[in-house]
């Protein structure tokens, strides 16, 4: 196994006040190597994107550490951990959430313009992230174009254009046909895992679970065990 | 940060429908903002006109006075008197009153008459038929090519008619810079012919025009004149008292700014609720832009930027309409009073930065609490 790429510790998260409070995340403590696909996989309401929003630094857990490449992530100021997401962390949601009123080439360059790449550098380099897709003929559509897979190319364009370490995908499969999401996910494995990169995936679909590294069970915000998946047996 | 202005540019722009709404709505509030204050201004420009046109750098009056039009005669010694003063040129006195011209027809017209120095003729306007010195001639009348000109049938040099029962002929046609408030056209005569013409009261002296010897003299002339229980103004001051008259006298000032207050409302309920309606619709792309490392200040710079670039838009679009409708206004109706003055623009400017700045706050107050955490949740 390659490096370390994240390191979550005794990771627990609150919501709520009085009655309503609830535990969503309860002692998660696991780690992800680099060039690992590595899935976490539960029922809904289990935890699962509590956890991964935590791990991504979008979410303060109430205690306990997450260490990304040797950088305990909650340590650091707003502005920084914003810089750390930019630079390190790419995300793939589960709405996608492009932007409709800009093209597909825009959309994938704008973590470029957000590190404040000039405009037609960021556009030649985007257009490279969507060959690496296999949509550099769609760079001048609107995102609303575009299928639903074309769709989800265009997140993980954007996501993998700032080079980060870790890619987070947020139920990859949840908005496609079964054969399309096992045919993104597949890409994913082939073309966009690295041996410096991580992916984290959220799912609770077992079709993909063929293109895993290890699995982590969750259940009630607490890990149920981590397996080995199945990739290696393929 | 200029990629990042770029896509938010783009953002806006290319939202065609909200951006339309945008458009206008701060078009029409900075177009009925301007025009409603161009035509006070207008209104203003117009009411001040006999002391734009005559150019005297210092009018002395009855204290009053608000307005030229409403004139309290003043006994000649005054007008000794503010030429025995010290720091004073020459002073001449001036006659400013109203009369009825029976025309030709047998119709009656109102006209104002403005009666002018006998020996200097100074505050005269320009002639554009006939000579200066015909004015000293039996009877004449210079009549001003203005808007009302065509009130007293168009005439020409030798025309004839009736000034209050007295027989009145045209010597000239002149030109002034401004034309009256009132609708009613103006004629130009001697001081001497216009008391004879026109029944006065015990007085007849309405302004006493002074010409210092220098600007250093003006305050102990104003002092002087004070002493003698009248008011020495300079032309700007005298045009502040009748624009003050207007404004705060008149309910024209409350009523103009009622109107550009409602304007303002109607501008901003409009975009505000547009930008509002905008945010809202992207709140969710804000977020995955949050999640994915935009600060804080690089969100609001984008909000403040998409409402700066709407509302200069809106506010060009705006001016150029209102000018455009002033124009075209003026074209039918040649005594339309609407003026663009700079205070005009500088008004609907201000008031265009609180609309974007209102909508901008409301915009990243919203932006600013989302958390990208709630993109994952959906």
């Amino acid at each position: 196994m390659a490096g370390l790429a994240i390191q979550a510790n005794g990771l627990n998260r609150w919501f709520g006040e009085g009655e309503a409070r609830t535990h969503a995340v309860k002692d998660v403590t696991f780690e992800a190597y680099l060039g690992e696909m590595f899935y976490i996989e539960g029922p809904s309401g289990s935890g699962k994107t509590t956890l991964l929003s935590m791990i991504s630094g979008i979410l303060r857990p109430t205690s306990g550490t997450v260490t990304v490449e040797g950088q305990d992530i909650w340590n650091l100021p707003a502005d920084e951990l914003a810089d750390f997401r930019l630079n390190k962390i790419g995300f793939v949601f589960q709405d996608y959430h492009l932007f409709p009123r800009l093209t597909t080439l825009e959309n994938a360059a704008i973590p470029l313009v957000m590190k404040k790449m000039n405009w037609s550098q960021a556009m030649d380099e985007a257009r490279q992230y969507l060959d690496v897709v296999g949509l550099k003929d769609r760079a001048e559509l609107p995102p609303v174009k575009l299928s639903g897979g074309e769709q989800q190319r265009v997140a993980i364009a954007r996501a993998i254009a700032s080079r980060p370490d870790v890619l987070i995908f947020d139920e990859p499969t949840a908005s496609l046909d079964g054969d399309t999401g096992r045919r993104i996910v597949e890409f994913v494995k082939e073309n966009i895992l690295t041996d410096k990169r991580c992916i984290l995936l959220v799912t609770h679909d077992s079709r993909i679970f063929e293109f895993a590294d290890r699995i982590m069970k969750m259940e009630d915000g607490m890990v149920k065990g981590i397996e080995k998946g199945r990739a290696d047996e393929n | 940060m200029r990629g990042i202005l770029r896509i938010a540019y783009k953002l806006m722009v290319n939202d065609r429908g909200k951006f339309a709404a945008l458009l206008v709505g701060i078009t029409f509030a900075v177009f009925l903002m301007t025009s409603m204050t161009a035509m006070f201004a207008g209104i203003l420009s117009k009411a001040s006109s006999t002391v734009i046109n005559v150019g005297a750098r210092v009018w002395v009056m009855d204290p009053a006075v608000n307005t030229v039009a409403s004139s309290i005669p003043m006994p000649d010694y005054v007008l000794d008197a503010v030429r025995s003063t010290n720091g004073v040129k020459y002073a001449v006195p001036l006659y400013s009153g109203a009369a009825l011209v029976k025309l030709r027809t047998g119709t009656y017209q109102a006209v104002t008459v403005i009666g002018l120095d006998d020996t200097s003729l100074w505050g005269r306007p320009e002639f554009l038929e006939g000579r200066v010195e015909d004015l000293y001639s039996e009877n004449a009348f210079a009549v001003v090519r203005d808007s009302e000109f065509p009130k007293l049938g168009n005439p020409k040099v030798g025309t004839e008619f009736e000034l209050n029962d007295h027989r009145a002929v045209i010597t000239g046609i002149a030109d002034v810079a401004v034309s009256g408030l009132f609708g009613i056209p103006t004629l130009y005569t001697t001081y001497n012919r216009a008391i004879q013409y026109i029944p006065t009261m015990r007085y007849t002296v309405s302004f006493v025009l002074v010409e210092p010897k220098s600007e250093e003299d003006i305050p102990q002339i104003k002092r002087n004149v004070a002493a003698l229980g009248y008011q020495a103004l300079t032309s700007e001051e005298f045009k502040d008292k009748i624009a003050t008259f207007y404004k705060y006298q008149t309910g024209l000032g409350t009523n103009v700014l009622l109107m550009t207050v409602i304007s303002f409302i109607v501008g901003l309920s409009i975009s505000g609720q547009t930008f509002y309606t905008f945010i809202l619709e992207n709140l969710d792309k804000f977020g995955a832009l949050k999640a994915i490392g935009a600060k804080g200040s690089v969100l609001v710079a984008m909000i403040l930027f998409q409402a700066t670039f709407t509302s200069l838009t809106g506010y060009g679009l705006g001016i150029g309409l209102a000018a455009l409708t002033i124009f075209i206004a003026k074209l039918r109706l040649p005594s339309y009073a609407a003026t663009v003055v700079y205070s005009n623009l500088v008004l609907a400017f201000a008031m265009v930065v609180i609309i974007a700045a209102i909508s901008s706050v409301i915009g990243i107050r919203k932006v600013i609490r989302i958390e990208p955490f709630e993109i994952f949740r959906g």
